[in-house]
This record gives C-alpha cells, sequence and structure tokens, in this order.
C-alpha cells in the first residue's frame, strides 16, 4: 500500500539514512498520540524516532519539509493514504490561501517597496513581515518556471542575486551600530553577525518559499529526488561545493576522533601476545615442572609507519587536505607518520604536524608553506617520485607504509613507474588513494594502470566513508 | 491500524495491573513545568519527553558538552516529582555495578547462622534461601525497575562504555526487565522514564539506537540562551543578557577547539553581574574572556577576532 509515511521513509532510506523497521512502527505509533496540527511536534516526532544521529539532521529536515510542507491532516488515516492525492482541504487552508492574498496584493509593490518591506523586516526581526518578503521576492525574482524538472537550486540563485544581500547585509549591520552609543570593535562584530543572521533567517526563508512552490507543481515525490543532499559522510570530496565542503570540515573531526577511539580500543583488547616459554618454565619450577601458570609476551606495537605522498594540486588538493588531516589525527595508533607534498616539486610536511594539537591548523599552513612547485605548476607525477626516491628512499624500511593520494593525472609527462617499483621493494606496502571514480581511471592523461602493478592496492576514496574505511583498516 | 497503545501493550507485558497514567497532557505543559523548574526547553525538547511519555521509551539525547542534557533529566524529575537515580557510566563499568551484586556477605553470615542444624535437607532449603532478593544488593538499574514510588533513570554518559557493557542496557531499555539467572526475571513495577546522555564521542551500537527515541541537544538559539541566562543569573539586566548571548553567538561562530558552553556562558554571566556591570566594554569582555575559553589558543583568537587586537589582556 502507497501511504505518505512509508514514502516519506523510502526517501530517507534513499538519502542515506537507515532507518530500520522497528524506528518505522515507532514513527507509526508516535503520529498515532500527537496533535498532528502542530507542524513543530509532528517534525520533532518523525525526527526522534527516525533519525538517530545528529549529522543526519539536516537530510531529515529538507526531505520532511518537501513531504509535509504545504499539509496539515485532520487525521491519522490521511497519513497513510496515497500520496499522489492531496488532500483539497490541505490545499486550500494554510499557507496555500495566504499566498494568494500576499500575490495579490504584491502584484502593485513595486522593487523599491520590496527592498523596503525587507529592510524593515530584518530590521525590525519581524518573522511575519519576512515571510510576506520572501513570498513577494520570490515572485518577482525567482521566474519560476512550472514543470521543470529542478531542485530550485537556480530559482534561489537568481532572487539571491536580485536581492543584492550583501549591500543590504551591510545596511543593517551600519544601522545597528548606529543605535548603540558605543562603536569599538566589540560592538562592531557584534551588530555584524547580528545582521549575517538575519539574512541567513531570510535566505532560509526564500530557499522555504521556493521548495513549497516546487512541491506543488512537482508533488514531493518527485521534489525530493531532485533535492536530496548527500549526508556529510557520503559527499563526494572532489566535486563538493563551498557548503558542502563546510559540512566535510565539520564531520572531519569528530569523525577522526571517533576512529582513534576505536582503534585504540581494538589494540587494547588484544592484550596478550604468544606464550612466553622462558618465562613459562621459570615459573614452573615452583610446581615441580608442571606449566600450571602459563605466561605470555607483552604483544608487540605492530604500529606501522605512515608515509604519505600527496598531490595537492588544485583538482585534487582538497582530498588530500581530509586525508592528510585524518592520518594526522590518527597518528598515535602509527609509529610515526611523514607526509610529503608535490604538484611538480616534493616537499616533506611533517614538521608542520609536530607539537600542533589540531591537524586543521597544519593543513591549513601546507599551501602557503610547502615548497611544491619547480616548474608550471601542473602535477607531474613522474617528477615527483624522481625527488621521493632520491632524497628519501634510504630512509625507508620494511615497516614503512606508502599512501600516494592523488588522481594520477599527470598531464602527459612521464609516468616514471620504476620508482614505485623500486619504493615497494624497499617498503612493506604502496597503496594508492584515488579520489576519481573507477569509471573515470585511465582514462584522457590519468595513467593509474601504468603504477598499479606496483601498488598493493590502488583503492577508489571519493567520500569520507571510504576514506575513514580505509584508514582504519590500516591501522 | 488497530495496534494497541503502547502504553497499554507494555502493561500487559509486564504484568501490571493498571495502565499507568499519562504524565503529561501536552507538550506545552511540559515546556511550562519545566520552566517552572528552572529549565528552559524548546520545541523538539518538549516534544521528544512528551512522546517518551506516550510511547514507554528512553531518550538518548546527544550533544555537546554542556547543553544541558543532564539537567533535563534532573528537570524532568523535580517536574513530576520523581526521584532521580543516576548511573555515571565509565570505562570498566560492570554489571555489578550498574544492575545488581549478591551480598555475599550477608549470604555468609546466614550459611553460618543455619550451620548448626546442619542435614542434607536444610542444605537444599538455605541455598535457595541465599539467593533470595534479600540478599541482593540493587544497582541503579534494577533500582529504578524495582522501585515502587515515581523515579526517573539517568544513564548519563552512555558512549564511555564499551560497546559490549551496552548490551547490558539492552534489556532494561525495550523490556524494562532484568534477568537475574538465579532469581529470575524481575519486572518493572512501573514505567519509568528514562535518560541515556552522550557526548558522542563514539558511535553507539545500532541496538541501543533503535531502542531509544533521538534528542539533539545543540547550542541554544540566541533568544532561548538569553532567556536561560535571565532565568538561571538573578539581578541580570535585560540588556546584559540579550549582550551576552550575542558575544557567545559570535564566539560560537569561530572554529575554536572548545566552544563555550551553557554552562560557561552561565558563569560568565554571573561574573559580570558580581563585577557590577551594566554593559559588555571591551575591557570587560578581554579581561574576562577565559571564563568562557580553556584554551590558550582560543582565547588568542577570540581576542584578535572579536575585539581587533592581537594581544590578550593578562
Amino acid at each position: 500500500m502507497l501511504n505518505l509515511l512509508g514514502d516519506f521513509i523510502a526517501e530517507l532510506r534513499a538519502a542515506g539514512i537507515p532507518v530500520s523497521m522497528s524506528e518505522h512502527v515507532d514513527a507509526a505509533r508516535a503520529v498515532q498520540v500527537i496533535d498532528l496540527s502542530d507542524r513543530a511536534l509532528m517534525k520533532n516526532s518523525l525526527a526522534a524516532t527516525l533519525v538517530k544521529d545528529g549529522d543526519h539532521m539536516p537530510v531529515f529536515v529538507t526531505a520532511f519539509e518537501v513531504f509535509f510542507a504545504n499539509r496539515s491532516f485532520n487525521s491519522v488515516a490521511e497519513l497513510f493514504d496515497d500520496l499522489e492525492a492531496p488532500s483539497p482541504e490541505g490545499a486550500g487552508s494554510g499557507p496555500g490561501e495566504a499566498r494568494g492574498e500576499g500575490g495579490g496584493a504584491s502584484s502593485t509593490m513595486s522593487a523599491a517597496e520590496l527592498a523596503d518591506l525587507l529592510y524593515r523586516a530584518l530590521r525590525e526581526g519581524n518573522r511575519e513581515d519576512l515571510r510576506r518578503a520572501a513570498r513577494e521576492a520570490v515572485t518577482r525574482y525567482a521566474g519560476v518556471e512550472p514543470g521543470r524538472p529542478v531542485g530550485g537550486t537556480y530559482y534561489l540563485y537568481r532572487t539571491l542575486r536580485n536581492l543584492e544581500l550583501d549591500a543590504l547585509e551591510q545596511r543593517l549591520a551600519q544601522a545597528a551600530l548606529a543605535d548603540q552609543n558605543t562603536s569599538d570593535d566589540l560592538a562592531e562584530r557584534l551588530s555584524r553577525d547580528e545582521a549575517h543572521a538575519r539574512i541567513e533567517q531570510l535566505k532560509a526563508e526564500i530557499e522555504r518559499e521556493i521548495r513549497e512552490r516546487l512541491v506543488e507543481d512537482r508533488g514531493a515525490a518527485a521534489l525530493a529526488k531532485s533535492v536530496r543532499k548527500p549526508l556529510p559522510e557520503d559527499i563526494d570530496v572532489m566535486h563538493a561545493n563551498r557548503e558542502e565542503m563546510a559540512q566535510l570540515e565539520r564531520a572531519l573531526r569528530p569523525l577522526s576522533r571517533k576512529l582513534a577511539v576505536r582503534l585504540a580500543r581494538r589494540r587494547r583488547r588484544r592484550r596478550r601476545g604468544p606464550v612466553d616459554l622462558r618465562h613459562t618454565v621459570r615459573r614452573s619450577l615452583s610446581t615441580g615442572g608442571v606449566p600450571i601458570d602459563l605466561r605470555f609476551k607483552p604483544p608487540r606495537p605492530a604500529k606501522p609507519e605512515i608515509i604519505v605522498i600527496a598531490d595537492i594540486s588544485g583538482s585534487v588538493a582538497s582530498f588530500a587536505r581530509f586525508t592528510l588531516h585524518l592520518v594526522h589525527a590518527i597518528s598515535s595508533q602509527f609509529s610515526k607518520v611523514r607526509s610529503f607534498v608535490f604538484v611538480d616539486g616534493l616537499d616533506e610536511v611533517s614538521q608542520l604536524f609536530e607539537g600542533v594539537d589540531d591537524p586543521a591548523e597544519a593543513v591549513a599552513r601546507i599551501n602557503a608553506e610547502a615548497d611544491v612547485i619547480a616548474f608550471d605548476g601542473h602535477s607531474d607525477y613522474g617528477r615527483a617520485f624522481l625527488t621521493f626516491h632520491e632524497r628519501f628512499a634510504d630512509q625507508l624500511t620494511k615497516r614503512s607504509t606508502i599512501l600516494i593520494l592523488g588522481d594520477a593525472r599527470n598531464n602527459y609527462h612521464q609516468a616514471h613507474a620504476e620508482v614505485i617499483a623500486d619504493l615497494k621493494y624497499r617498503c612493506k606496502a604502496v597503496y594508492w588513494l584515488n579520489p576519481e571514480p573507477t569509471s573515470y581511471w585511465n582514462s584522457g592523461d590519468s595513467i593509474v594502470s601504468q603504477y598499479a602493478p606496483y601498488c598493493e592496492r590502488i583503492v577508489e576514496c571519493r567520500t569520507l566513508r571510504q576514506l575513514e574505511a580505509f584508514v582504519g583498516e590500516l591501522a | 491500524m488497530s495496534a494497541l497503545d503502547p502504553r497499554e501493550e507494555l502493561a500487559k507485558r509486564l504484568g501490571l495491573l493498571q495502565v499507568p497514567p499519562v504524565r503529561f497532557d501536552s507538550p506545552h505543559e511540559i515546556q511550562k513545568l519545566l520552566a517552572e523548574n528552572d529549565y528552559l526547553s524548546d520545541d523538539a525538547i518538549a516534544s521528544v519527553t512528551f512522546l517518551a511519555d506516550r510511547l514507554a521509551k528512553p531518550v538518548l539525547v546527544e550533544g555537546p558538552a554542556g547543553t544541558g542534557k543532564t539537567a533535563l533529566a534532573q528537570a524532568v524529575a523535580d517536574s513530576i516529582g520523581a526521584r532521580l537515580i543516576r548511573l555515571q557510566c565509565y570505562e570498566g563499568l560492570d554489571e555489578s555495578k550498574a544492575l545488581y551484586e549478591w551480598n555475599y556477605r550477608k549470604q555468609l553470615l546466614r550459611i553460618q547462622a543455619g550451620r548448626s542444624e546442619g542435614s542434607s535437607e536444610e542444605w537444599a532449603h538455605l541455598e535457595e534461601d541465599i539467593f533470595a532478593e534479600e540478599f541482593l544488593l540493587t544497582r541503579p538499574l534494577l533500582e529504578a525497575i524495582t522501585a515502587t514510588d515515581p523515579v526517573v533513570l539517568l544513564i548519563d554518559e552512555v558512549d564511555r562504555v564499551e560497546l559490549e557493557t551496552e548490551a547490558l542496557l539492552l534489556e532494561i531499555l525495550s523490556e524494562y526487565q532484568v534477568s537475574i539467572p538465579e532469581l529470575g526475571t524481575v519486572r518493572a513495577k512501573q514505567i519509568p522514564m528514562v535518560f541515556l546522555t552522550s557526548n558522542n564521542t563514539r558511535e553507539l551500537s545500532e541496538a541501543l539506537k533503535r531502542r531509544c527515541l533521538y534528542l539533539y541537544v545543540g547550542y541554544p538559539s540566541i533568544e532561548r540562551e538569553r532567556d536561560i541566562i535571565l532565568a538561571r543569573v538573578p539581578g541580570i539586566s535585560d540588556v546584559l543578557a540579550e549582550q551576552i548571548a550575542q558575544v557567545v553567538r559570535s564566539l560560537r561562530s569561530l572554529d575554536l577547539k572548545k566552544a563555550p558552553s551553557v554552562a560557561e556562558t552561565l558563569d560568565w554571566a554571573r561574573t559580570l553581574v558580581v563585577l557590577g556591570r551594566e554593559e559588555i566594554g571591551e575591557k570587560d569582555a578581554a579581561e574576562t574572556l577565559h571564563i568562557l575559553l580553556k584554551y590558550q589558543s582560543d582565547i588568542e583568537r577570540a581576542t584578535k577576532e572579536l575585539l581587533g587586537r592581537s594581544k590578550p589582556v593578562a
């Protein structure tokens, strides 16, 4: 049977949130005991029963807004009704009607009037006015074309561009500052942050408005698919936009902390080493030579030494940053971590991480301080490997593991795969982490296959999830 | 749709004679009750607490340190006039600390006292006797289950126990019962409210999460933080509270090692009140920033970003 709640959960699962059968049952029970006309209550109830991870909340919120935005429910039965038959009451009452009025009044509103309304609403922090202004702005600037299968990002962009929010934000901050009698740096900063928060509120309001219109136009299920956002750990690192990048940065810290805790725990649990024969025989003397009390050797900390060689040229820079961050964050799990970065020249950056408690700081300094450009600033893997071999090969031991990070797009330079062959011979293993999807390997100037024979494994590493899995395996 | 109400179902399973009455009529009422106990909740907190009561499920509260997770359990207990039973988790917690332990000294005494008669029949009787409830030391979890007065069970910082120890909690969380091999199954005499808190230092097991309602308590919105300050700090002016909330929001937007928690915000507010300030000037901020921030590098950064100077005072 098709039903709205079921479809909603299917959408959550499609977006990557694991929802179990029993959680589905809980949600179904929850909606029976709450007052459905209270939207916030309904949202919180569904969130509490279906989403069990704070990082998944943004994905849930997006899906919730798409599915339940302009519907109101009078009875539980409607929740289990067919999705594609929107209840006429639901569409009639609620925001739909209000928009009708707003639209009628607004057609006479000029651009100047709109700007004025917007400014006033923001200045006073009046939610009602803000909503009205957002609605008006969308009508005026978004140019929503019915029937187009889009997620609304372009509409949002178009609306925001026309509103010139940067100028507005500055005006707000200045006005707020003028209200106060002091004008020191602190006051200035506070008014700036306040203005910024209000502008963000407006943006959220506009986004919500656009989404509501799109839902009306195309239906919830169809739209949900186009606005579906990946979970932070599933974002493709190479193609992340600015907002996603910020999300990734935020996700990375707890991720590396959790990984470190897990690894430390695993190590502690393997407490016993093999039987210590000498010690056992010694102990057996007191029992007449019968080895009653077995003694064990302390476990040998088989911590590998990690050497990271990362391509930090434009296309894969962010991937290299994340990997360096993660590896250094759990560096206590390795006996030693050394990091090298290259573009067409190669430089060691291990010293940047020394004595720094937060790897993020060190990673941020890499770009400024590492000397990685020898010629034209296009990646040259062959040259970088040659340099590495020349300067550091004699420091490799059988306990070193080499991680090479990069897409192996060599700009048609020479590969020098024989260098990797020699490195493999000298150390324990060579792994290659490639941030490109497997299907792109060896297309164009990518020469993964030339290095492949000399690597233990070449791992596709497009998301934090894949990266975490690999690094966890390594330690 | 003919499913039984979750409370009724659970009561039947536990063998309770009557279904315990619901504690709250609406989330709105919860907000009011909590506010009377000086705990300012928001929509999400009230909704989830309401659901926890109605669905008879435990709540897993997660969020950064110092955002009032433990205080929530305390406030809920106060507002329904219940006793708070707290189990503080730590690494190495085991069932003798969390669930129950046999009072073996008392058992020994019982054996010694009964020795004079001494026949094999007596022994069988005795053996049965020394594994009775009388010789059981109840630990927090069992205590919460067997209590007859209203209780709220708080399992604090559940992320600190090992993954294997989590399994101890599962039976009590889903069935409200504890199985003791020598004694049989002890079922709850009522349906207690259960809160678990976690600082998210590690991923909790799916099994645990599935049994709980999830509540994420993040840093409060600026309005709520202001109200919290007003409620918890006596003698503070509206203007100062508003300003404090603003400064703290700005600080949290910086990329700090440890963002100021609500508890630290309150400490700061109290300090400013004691200092007799009506407004925060740059100088006060610079001098008292160490109350909010606990790392030198954070203090330097905040001083630079917020106050526009490179060196912190003192």
